[in-house]
């Protein structure tokens, strides 16, 4: 769970949580294309490090450590993966670059999900929906989106509250082999979804019973207003795109390997 | 000996909330115990202690006198049976008897075995039309006593009920009630959790007051519920035929009545004293 740890908004004020969202949204893109665009090392460190001033200035390094830590694992298995096939099926040259080219798999992922971690814990729910709305994204689809935000912390509440009383029925989920283990889940799973089912009846009624949706046209308190550090923001996501695509296509990237002296196998 | 002692429990959730600080008790072989207490005062903490599904950040929890941290929830779960005080959220097989025998499959029970303790326990909570209903066809009060006959199936030596009344109308609270005094009178110990002052008035038990983590208070009901000062303390109102014979104090009745039948039989011998 601690994947979802490094999502989580926490209300402070900071340069980057003061941007706008969808400036910010548009950066998260472009770290992702050029994340896309590489699959050399060199590269991908260089973007690995990119959003780390970000992180910095936002003050938000503990949870983002977390949500690294978090996805370690699965950046393992994308490691371990590549690394294996890429070996049985000997699609590379030597050894060396394999295993460079299973680290830059590696690195991609984690690009990937630090990017995505930086946006949603500097971005608050509100001013999520604010952003949606203004892009002109029907209401109805905004406030599912929000709902659904603002429900990740009550159902994992609530899975908790499942496990323990299962637990209490003599449940072990981490007996037996991997296929056991698998259906040990179902009786927690059952629950949580029949549980989640009826609440979002009932916050149908409720938001039924205050009226939803009687005015088409709807007002906000709060306006979004691209500001001089948001053009500032753009013109740098613009930059790294720019320059994403040129080196892509026009520079020869390095491999390690020419720097560093020949693995002994 | 104790069945389930605590000694000196503290308890830190992961979040930094000390829910318990300080607690120390000895429950008995065949007790009936009401753990009352404000929202917040960390009744149920205390009692998922009493299970193994959270381990005392310091001091000790022993279950028949083992450790709680030594053995996994599910060994605890064979002694101690904990009724979870909202039934959807353990619900889950296509057929009631299914739910049942789910626990009794965990715990290893043979085919046999786990026939016949479904049969007892459907018998016993009048469940048998219910057999092979889909628990989620249940009204609430049905599912809650699927819920109940599904920890009471595998015979567990307690009976641990999170706060078992809450939204079940009157009569199937005074089942409930009966059919708890019965449990305890064939020598089960029960543990319940609960706000509801006239449920336990109505059961006599022995009360555990508690409040801000700590035990406020520890003796009979009819002590503990007819004590003005230390049940506002608790955030608790005295039953209600308690604030009327302390309202008759002043012509000699006794103060401490929580019993309906105990307090009708007073004021009948004072009526017939009157008459003759």
């Amino acid at each position: 769970m601690s994947v979802f740890e490094g999502f989580r908004f926490r209300h402070v004020s900071s340069p980057i949580h003061n941007r706008d969202p969808r400036i910010k949204f548009v950066f998260v893109i472009a770290l992702f294309v050029v994340a896309i665009l590489f699959t050399e090392f060199i590269p991908l460190l260089v973007l690995f490090f990119l959003p780390l001033p970000f992180v910095w200035v936002a003050g938000v390094r503990r949870q983002w450590l977390r949500s690294l830590r978090g996805a370690l694992f699965l950046a393992m298995f994308i490691f371990v993966f590549n690394f294996v096939f890429g070996y049985l099926y000997k699609s590379y040259p030597s050894t060396s670059s394999l295993l460079e080219y299973s680290l830059a798999m590696f690195l991609r992922f984690l690009v990937l999900v630090e990017s995505f971690s930086v946006f949603f814990l500097t971005t608050s729910p509100d001013h999520l929906s604010l952003a949606l709305e203004q892009t002109r994204v029907p209401y109805e689809f905004t406030f599912a989106f929000t709902t659904a935000v603002r429900f990740v912390p009550v159902l994992a509440e609530e899975a908790q509250t499942i496990m323990d009383a299962q637990k209490a029925r003599g449940l072990e989920l981490e007996r037996g082999n991997f296929l056991k283990r698998v259906r040990n889940y179902i009786p927690i799973l059952i629950p949580l979804i029949v549980s989640a089912i009826r609440r979002s009846l009932e916050l149908a009624e409720a938001m039924e019973s205050r009226a939803w949706g009687v005015t088409p046209k709807r007002t906000n308190l709060y306006v979004l207003k691209i500001k001089l550090g948001d053009v500032v923001l753009l013109a740098l996501s613009i930059v790294l795109l720019v320059v994403g695509i040129y080196v892509r296509y026009f520079v020869p990237i390095p491999q390690l390997s020419t720097f560093l002296p020949p693995l002994p196998f | 000996m104790a069945l389930i002692e605590v000694k000196d429990v503290f308890f830190t959730y992961q979040a930094g909330v000390e829910a318990l600080k300080g607690v120390s008790l000895q429950i008995r072989d065949g007790e009936f115990v009401a753990i009352m207490g404000q929202n917040g005062a960390g009744k149920t903490t205390l009692v998922k202690n009493f299970n193994g599904l959270l381990k005392p950040t310091k001091g000790e929890v022993l279950v028949d006198g083992v450790s709680t941290r030594d053995v996994s929830v599910a060994k605890l779960a064979r002694t101690v049976g904990f009724v979870f005080q909202n039934p959807d959220h353990q619900l889950f097989s296509e057929t009631v008897e299914e739910e049942i025998a789910f626990a009794l499959r965990n715990f290893g029970f043979e085919a046999s075995a786990i026939e016949k303790r479904v049969t007892w326990a459907v018998n016993l909570l009048d469940l048998v039309d219910y057999r092979k209903t889909s628990p989620f066809m249940l009204s609430g009060g049905e599912r809650k006593r699927v819920a109940l006959a599904s920890v009471l199936a595998w015979d567990p030596k307690v009976v641990i009920l999170d706060e078992p009344t809450i939204g079940q109308d009157y009569r199937q609270k005074e089942n409930l009630r009966q059919f708890i005094v019965q449990l305890n009178e064939q020598g089960k110990t029960v543990v319940v959790v609960t706000h509801d002052v006239e449920f336990v008035a109505e059961c006599n038990p022995r009360v555990i007051l508690m409040k801000e983590g700590k035990i406020l208070a520890d003796g009979k009901a009819k002590q503990i519920l007819t004590n003005t000062s230390l049940a506002l303390d608790a955030s608790i109102v005295p039953p209600q035929i308690s604030q009327i014979f302390q309202g008759l104090s002043f012509l000699g009745f006794p103060s401490d009545v929580i019993d309906v039948s105990e307090a009708k039989n007073l004021l009948v011998d004072r009526l017939r004293e009157l008459r003759s």
